[in-house]
């Protein structure tokens, strides 16, 4: 066991609404969001001492103390990678409080990211600076590949000439995604379920990816309140203990690109993270009861599934076609609706999530006992993942 | 107006970009163990060594994977646009949108040939024909057709 895990946990939870134009600021937004976490965790907002945020952040630590009047700041960080990086921020939270360096952190994503830029229509803002960061652009924007979807259609194709996966196997993940959404009230395709002749109808995006493959944009913001486990056990909610947080890069590791590896649907770096997890947290993957994975695309889902290794490889499609990703399954997931139902929060939401799961909340909430709920980042980009634990 | 990012030239890609603009498609090499590398980039992964030079590709191919994009358009293309993840010959991938093919018909190990042509800001840079109808390849003389 690592030195930081099950030291810690996420106390509080809270969130804006989840909507197409939100009509505020997104600093308002990250406002919003750390103050209704600090509420749920019954934490004095002038008791934060630390922020752990995204580097894709547009609302710095700074700002957000300064409006919402904490007055010091002992720790900060960022990570890069956008959703990849989605889980790391909690990663920098726990190693901050473990370590002593920091007593309540708070990690909050918030965005306009509909009714603002959307990622889903083209290079962002930073895209177009010449610096080192960017120079991966060179061999992908010139030939048409631009958005998300369009970079990681070349593994979804791949997949499914490798394993015989269809889109019909990709479908499944959304339609799991929208019935779950559809008895969430804060979710946006809230009583919308879909199924699967409707996934099979939605137009192509970039092939074999169809809209409804896609996740939503969505303006909001989700926070998440960090202290010691100690302390989390005197607060109201149970603890979502942090059993492991763990970040991945792998061998010739391109942001959305990797194409230059010997199987590109592979992810080298969510094995390392799923390697580190189980040692960190003591556990096997079958120790895991529920999951919340990042599913900005669906083919994505399935590829984490194989690398966490819940099923081997190509094994996917009939994993799910068995339900055992069903809530009564041997691995529920993305029970609020993920970011194809409930909202596109850049993973984070998918965390406050998993928090509801441990602490038996969930509106599809699980039958069974929840001892160790996964939640991940983004893929086909560096990677970063968490165990949440029930405290025992 | 495209929204496509202007090249980004540095010491270690601008001989790719001037290879391209005379129809030849070029490979870096380490020349301290001879491992090829694409993308470029300042060392060797293998090696570790800085010393590189360049080796001029065959240009020929096979599919390794495929998309055809329909959403969203930028203005530099025409939609559907197959973009294609080509294995070279030389055994190093390349990508870049295609031209000349029936976007129904693609598959995974399709012989398919490198040529040229002009993108979003003018400039010529590698593009995916079908084998044997590569548009805009230096002649022996050193132009491009
Ligand atoms: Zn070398």
């Amino acid at each position: 066991m690592s030195g930081f895990a099950r030291q810690t946990a996420i106390a509080g939870i809270g969130a804006t609404d989840f909507s197409k134009d939100s009509g505020r600021s997104e600093w308002q937004l990250a406002c919003e969001a750390t103050l209704a976490a600090l509420q749920d965790a019954q934490i004095g907002v002038e008791e934060v001492d630390g922020f752990a945020l995204f580097t894709m952040e547009t609302n710095p630590e700074i700002a957000v103390a300064r409006a919402l009047g904490i007055p010091e700041l002992k720790f900060f960080s960022r990570i890069p990678h956008g959703g990849g990086g989605a889980c790391a921020p909690v990663q920098q939270a726990a190693l901050a409080v473990s370590s002593g360096v920091a007593d309540v952190v708070v990690v909050y994503r918030a965005f306009n990211e509909r009714s603002g830029h959307r990622f889903g229509a083209g290079p962002p803002p930073f895209a177009y600076t010449a610096n080192t960061d960017q120079e991966y652009r060179n061999w992908i924007n010139p030939y048409g590949l631009l958005t998300p979807a369009q970079q990681e259609a070349f593994l979804a194709r791949r997949y499914m000439h490798e394993y015989g996966a269809t889109s019909e196997d990709f479908g499944r993940i959304s339609v799991l995604s929208r019935k779950h959404a559809a008895k969430n009230p804060k979710a946006w395709f809230y009583e919308r379920p879909i199924t699967l002749e409707d996934h099979q109808n939605s137009r192509m995006i970039a092939d074999p990816m169809r809209l409804l493959d896609c996740c939503q944009e969505s303006d909001g913001g989700v926070a998440l309140v960090i202290v010691s486990a100690e302390r989390a056990r005197d607060l109201p909610h149970p603890p979502a203990i942090i059993a492991g947080a763990a970040q991945g890069v792998g061998p010739q590791q391109i942001s959305m690109s990797s194409y230059y590896r010997d199987d590109i649907d592979a992810m080298p770096e969510v094995e390392l993270v799923a390697r580190q997890l189980w040692a960190q947290a003591g556990i096997r993957p079958d120790d895991v009861d529920a999951a919340i994975l990042y599913d900005a695309f669906t083919p994505m889902v399935l590829l984490q599934l194989e690398e966490y290794g819940f099923c081997g490889r190509g094994e996917a499609p009939a994993f799910i076609r068995d339900g055992h990703l069903e809530l009564d399954g041997r691995l529920p997931i993305n029970t609020h609706g993920g970011q194809l139902g409930e909202g596109y929060i850049h993973g984070v939401n998918g965390i406050a999530e998993g928090v509801r799961l441990i602490r038996g909340t969930s509106v599809n909430q699980p039958g069974k006992q929840l001892d160790h709920v996964l939640v991940t980042g983004g893929s086909p980009v560096p990677h970063s993942a968490i165990v949440l634990a029930t405290d025992h | 107006m495209t929204g496509i990012p202007h090249l980004i030239r540095t010491q270690d890609n601008s001989f790719f970009f001037d290879a391209a603009a005379a129809g030849r498609l070029e490979i870096q090499r380490c020349v301290t163990c001879g491992a090829l590398r694409h993308p470029p980039g300042p060392a060797c992964p293998a090696c570790r060594s800085f010393a590189w030079d360049t080796v001029v590709s065959s240009r020929l191919g096979t599919l390794h994977s495929w998309t055809v994009l329909h959403h969203p358009k930028d203005d530099a293309f025409t939609y559907p646009l197959g973009v294609a993840l080509v294995d070279l010959e030389e055994g190093t991938r390349f990508v870049a949108d295609m031209s000349g093919f029936d976007l129904d018909a693609l598959e995974i190990g399709m012989e398919v040939e490198i040529g040229f042509g002009e993108h979003a800001h003018g400039e010529i840079l590698p593009r995916v024909f079908p084998r044997g109808a590569a548009e805009g390849v230096a002649t022996e003389a050193g132009g491009a057709q």
